[in-house]
């Protein structure tokens, strides 16, 4: 082989078909027969539902029925919350699929119309008339866990879903009241809508004669849809089949089980026939979960010298109208533990306080707890900095964790599996030419233009596991994965995995796992993902967690047929197996070279089952459950340069620099696209993106003409770097690189935009940083 | 993304489609800026009758002036050399407007007819006193551009009738210019600035013209920033003074929104006629 195929940026095997529109989406898929569903939505943000008339609506064409909550009775049960953090006092309030007597957020579903024809189904819609008493409603979660807040479930009291608690509070105060320095923030981490390309969508076929469901839709998690479907409709779980088809990106908000899905499912079993639904941008906005959503009061204590001591933070975290699937586990685990970062400080605390408010449910959101937590480090550390009156590269330098290989125990009782922090900072710094800007941005500011540079140090904890870890943190799941490497008699690979990939490359990426170890051409191997009846067991595809875990099982499946192989390989060259030799995909015997047999022939073999050794089994495939031993902890310096006019307010992103480390890249071009695309999205964080609502809970960037998705052109060509730190306890090395971008991003830029305005005497910004916001902010600090 | 029920009739010619028109029915042309609001279901008229094919309506002449059909694309009237000849700062706005797409499909006469306060071309036909010629069953007017447009999303045209062309005068001795600070999330305009000065050989001001949309309800002619800049060299002090002038021309029509308030448009209002002074002296 004269290159391995591990490691090269060969072509994404998904592209042609995404590229050129072959690719089948959920609503691609047309059946005979079908119903469409039309959702009747509460126009109200909070309001008891008085009385629904569908009459009008029945009686049009095509229209076959029109349900509420009182017709699914007892057919659905609420949808659960999967992740019921441990010591948090955590109230569960129930989420029925269609809302019971009351609406909780815009959007809320109140009615189902189901007709011949998706128009049709709209206009019935349309015509349900429900009359609605509205209530006080109330968005901020701090407002909404305040006195007299109005009161969202009755069995949540205070609109508190849940308190958490991460350290020790004494032993915090210690170390403020003593530190020479402490700075504080409020830091509002803004509501974002995760606007995948594809929209969601579910149809549903149910066969009354084998009652069987089959659910096709939009899931990062076709296994976990399929035990929730299961568990609402009471269905055995080997009686419902759900395909994930091509999913058009995620970014999280494909994880949970929505009130659709469970819906379409409830209509077919009701009704017999198929049922399909798909979201219009629209419906996305404000039904499909939005992601951050805190109001953080931050501190952090350092010496006058530079050394930071403590980080702590009370964090209300909206929830929206009810708990998702995954919700409380945000702000909390996937938040609070990554409160050191990269630092060697030794004190940390954390109060995150989950609030139910009437806004639009949250949950996992790419990165997920991650960014929101780098975001108040990153920041804070900068605020320590202008406070001393030291560089703030100075700061980070003075800080960083040493070089470890293998294991290092932070205050947050995380045990990090490798890292080289100060080598990615320096290298991001060289590339960045830090010296010079400093010179550059001086001479400029004696010109009246004022340039920024921020710096973020981060690590960041991905490719979840073990399932002992998932069980003690309340996660309703396991977090290992499976994978089957199954060889067809003419040496060609179908590798079954339980992730489902939706948009990351991971049918290439997996592939040269495979390929680099048994040899065969990645050509050769097709990766098969999405249809609990096709794949094995698996928990999905989030956390940056489908190459760490993913790529493990395929690794060690591939590694126990290799070892096959070497067996009948030695059998058939009638040579023994301690003196056969491994190369590129062909067996030989040490000392006669001529003698071999490929890989290829060796599976014809397995399979002809005509000469086995002793014992050995016919057939050629192995199956493998991976269970990580530890989290995984990629790691770099991001680093941006930015100009803002101070006439508009207009922030120009000149330069980006990301030096990332996830271990070795299996393929550097799907490393670089992960890294662009995370970039983009965190530095729109900083820089545009925010959902936004009215005092009485409409959400007013409800399309995309108000809420502002980045576009290429706001970007410079990202400058990217990397250092190659493997996981120790990783079978290939590998990290997930999924997050890291928009972890990492976010603060980067706003950083930099502050550092901008400095001179100016601007010190602080709520997200995102508007031309206006930035505008009005160097008006006031002149005044 | 679901419209209400409606008909469709095809008109092949200006008189059948005002005969076809009925009460509840609008004219479709290129749909860029009616079928979104459809697709909303935030209007639903019942009826459309298709002037997309009417060739009456197509095509750009220089006589004098410029007469842009009504149909005429954005893409056609950016890239016209008689545009670009006579009314530079029309084919740089009409070249702005949404994407390529947009612009492919996206006509003149739907644009204005829509009357979006954030739109392009409508600030660059305010400020060079265009005409809109338009015709109905009783037969044909023609409107200035500052009459027709009255407010938010709202034209001088009555029921029934069409748009046919847009007459635009001979602006090659000016030096023109459209400026616009993009919306980022729509790139509709926040502010558009358009500016077109007749400089005299002694290099003082003839007479200027002025106009703003996107910060306002409606494109709005700027008779003060014109008048600062009239009689003078275009120095600094002329532009400053029409900089500060344009916001005080504005300050009745001004609109904004949840991102970029009222006050921020009119001060950029004022940065932004700087701008277009600028790129207009080239």
């Amino acid at each position: 082989m004269t290159t391995r195929i591990f490691g090269s940026g060969i072509k994404r095997r998904e592209d042609p078909r995404l590229i050129t529109g072959e690719a089948r989406y959920t609503d691609d898929i047309k059946l005979p027969g079908v119903l469409h569903m039309a959702v009747v939505r509460s126009p109200y943000a909070h309001a008891n539902i008085v009385s629904i008339d569908s009459s009008a609506a029945e009686a049009m064409d095509g229209v076959v029925a029109v349900y509420t909550s009182d017709d699914i009775g007892d057919g659905l049960a609420g949808l659960p919350t999967a992740w019921l953090i441990p010591d948090s006092d955590l109230k569960t309030p129930e989420h029925p699929a269609l809302a019971k007597g009351k609406v909780r957020y815009v959007g809320d579903g109140v009615a189902i119309v189901l007709a011949d024809d998706r128009y049709r189904a709209q206009d019935a819609a349309d015509a349900v008339v429900v009359d609605y008493e509205e209530l006080p409603a109330v968005i901020d979660p701090e407002e909404a866990a305040g006195e007299g807040a109005p009161l969202i479930h009755d069995d949540v009291e205070g609109n508190i879903a849940f308190r958490w608690v991460m350290g020790d509070r004494e032993a915090s105060d210690a170390v403020f009241d003593a530190a020479d320095v402490v700075v504080s923030e409020r830091i509002l981490q803004q509501r974002l809508l995760p606007t995948a390309m594809e929209p969601r969508a579910a149809m549903a076929q149910y066969n009354p004669a084998t009652q069987e469901l089959t659910l096709w839709c939009t899931s990062q998690n076709p296994h976990i849809h399929r035990f929730i479907i299961s568990a609402v409709t009471g269905l055995n779980e080997n009686k419902v089949r759900v395909i994930a088809p091509e999913v058009g990106g995620g970014f999280g908000s494909k994880i949970p089980c929505y009130p659709d899905e469970a819906l379409v499912s409830w209509a077919s079993i009701k009704l017999g026939v198929p049922v399909k639904w798909t979201e219009t941008r629209s419906e996305n906005y404000l039904i499909t979960i939005h992601g951050r959503d805190h109001v953080q009061h931050v501190e952090m204590a350092a010496s006058n010298d530079g050394t930071l001591l403590g980080v702590r933070a009370t964090v209300y975290a909206g929830m929206g109208g009810y708990l998702s699937t995954a919700a409380p586990g945000i702000p909390t685990i996937l938040h609070g533990l990554l409160y050191v970062g990269p630092y060697t400080m030794g004190s940390v605390f954390c109060e995150s306080i989950g609030v139910m408010t009437n806004g639009t449910p949250t949950d996992a959101y790419r990165g997920a707890g991650r960014p929101e937590a780098t975001f108040l480090l990153e920041r804070m550390v900068d605020n320590v900095a202008r406070k001393i009156g030291m560089d703030p590269v100075e700061v980070r330098r003075k800080n960083l964790i040493p070089a470890f290989e293998d294991g290092y125990e932070v205050a947050t009782t995380l045990i990090y599996d490798s890292g080289d922090y100060p080598a990615a900072f320096e290298k991001a710094l060289d590339m960045a030419g830090y010296g010079d800007f400093r010179r550059q941005q001086k001479s400029a500011e004696a010109d009246g233009r004022y340039l920024g540079i921020g710096v973020t140090a981060y690590t960041e904890m991905c490719g979840l596991g073990p399932s002992q870890v998932a069980g003690a943190v309340g996660f309703q799941g396991g977090l290992w994965e499976s994978a089957t490497v199954r060889v067809t008699p003419t040496g060609k690979v179908q590798a079954l995995i339980g992730a489902s990939p939706h948009g990351q490359g991971s049918e290439t990426t997996l592939a040269q796992i495979i390929a680099e170890e048994l040899g065969f051409p990645v050509d050769d191997i097709e990766v098969i993902h999405g249809d609990t009846t096709e794949t094995p067991m698996g928990w999905g595809t989030y956390g940056s967690r489908t190459t760490p875990v993913t790529g493990a099982a395929l690794a060690q499946a591939s590694r126990k047929l290799k070892d096959k192989a070497r067996v009948l390989a030695a059998h058939l060259m009638e040579a023994n197996v301690d003196d056969i030799e491994y190369a590129d995909g062909s067996f030989s015997v040490k000392g006669s070279p001529d003698q071999a047999q490929s890989i290829q022939e060796v599976a014809l073999m397995a399979h002809l089952a005509w000469n086995m050794p002793e014992g050995m089994d016919p057939g050629f495939e192995e199956s493998q459950f991976y269970d990580p031993p530890n989290f995984v902890y990629p790691f770099g310096t991001h680093i941006a340069i930015v100009e803002v006019d101070a006439e508009t307010g207009v922030i120009d992103l000149q330069r980006y620099i990301a030096v990332d480390d996830c271990g070795p890249q299996i393929n550097p071009e799907i490393v670089a696209g992960q890294i662009h695309g995370g970039v983009v999205q965190g530095a729109a964080q900083a820089l545009c993106e925010g959902a936004i609502y009215s005092d009485d809970g409409q959400l007013l960037t409800g399309s995309m003409m108000d809420y502002c998705m980045p576009k290429a052109d706001m970007f410079p060509n990202f400058e990217l770097g990397e250092t190659v730190t493997p996981s120790p306890h990783h079978p290939v090395g590998v990290k997930g690189v999924g997050e890291t971008g928009t972890i990492a991003s976010t603060p980067t830029v706003y950083n930099a935009v502050l550092d901008a305005l400095a001179p100016l005497g601007v010190t602080q910004i709520d997200m995102p940083l508007t031309s206006a916001k930035v505008w009005s902010a160097i008006q006031s600090a002149r005044a | 993304m679901w419209p209400n029920k409606f008909d469709y009739v095809r008109a092949g010619s200006v008189d059948e489609a005002l005969s076809s028109i009925t009460d509840d029915g609008k004219f479709l042309a290129g749909g860029h800026s009616l079928l979104p609001v459809m697709k909303l279901r935030l209007d639903a008229p019942e009826q459309l009758v298709d002037i997309g094919r009417i060739p009456e309506l197509q095509g750009i002449s220089a006589n004098g002036g410029l007469t842009i059909g009504a149909g005429a694309t954005h893409d056609a009237i950016a890239t016209s050399a008689d545009v670009q000849a006579m009314c530079g700062a029309l084919a740089s706005a009409c070249g702005q407007v949404g994407d390529q797409g947009v612009r492919n499909f996206g006509t003149l006469g739907g644009n204005i007819a829509h009357a979006d306060p954030a739109s392009d071309p409508p600030t660059v036909l305010v400020a060079v006193g265009a005409s809109v010629n338009i015709q109905g069953a009783g037969g044909s007017r023609s409107v200035g551009a500052g009459d027709f447009f009255v407010d938010l999303f709202e034209t001088a045209l009555d029921d029934g009738e069409l748009i046919t062309s847009v007459s635009v005068p001979d602006l090659s001795d000016h030096q023109s210019a459209y400026v616009k600070f993009p919306h980022p999330a729509s790139r509709y305009a926040i502010v558009g600035v358009c500016v077109a000065l007749k400089m005299n050989d002694d290099g003082s001001c003839d007479h200027a013209h002025v106009a703003v949309g996107g910060a306002t309800v409606k494109a709005v002619r700027c008779s003060s920033a014109e008048a600062a800049l009239a009689g003078t060299t275009v120095d600094d002090a002329a532009v400053n003074a029409a900089a500060e002038a344009v916001k005080s021309d504005i300050s009745e029509w001004l609109a904004g929104d949840i991102a970029y308030p009222e006050s921020y448009r009119q001060q950029m209002a004022g940065v932004f006629l700087k701008r277009a002074v600028a790129v207009a002296q080239g």
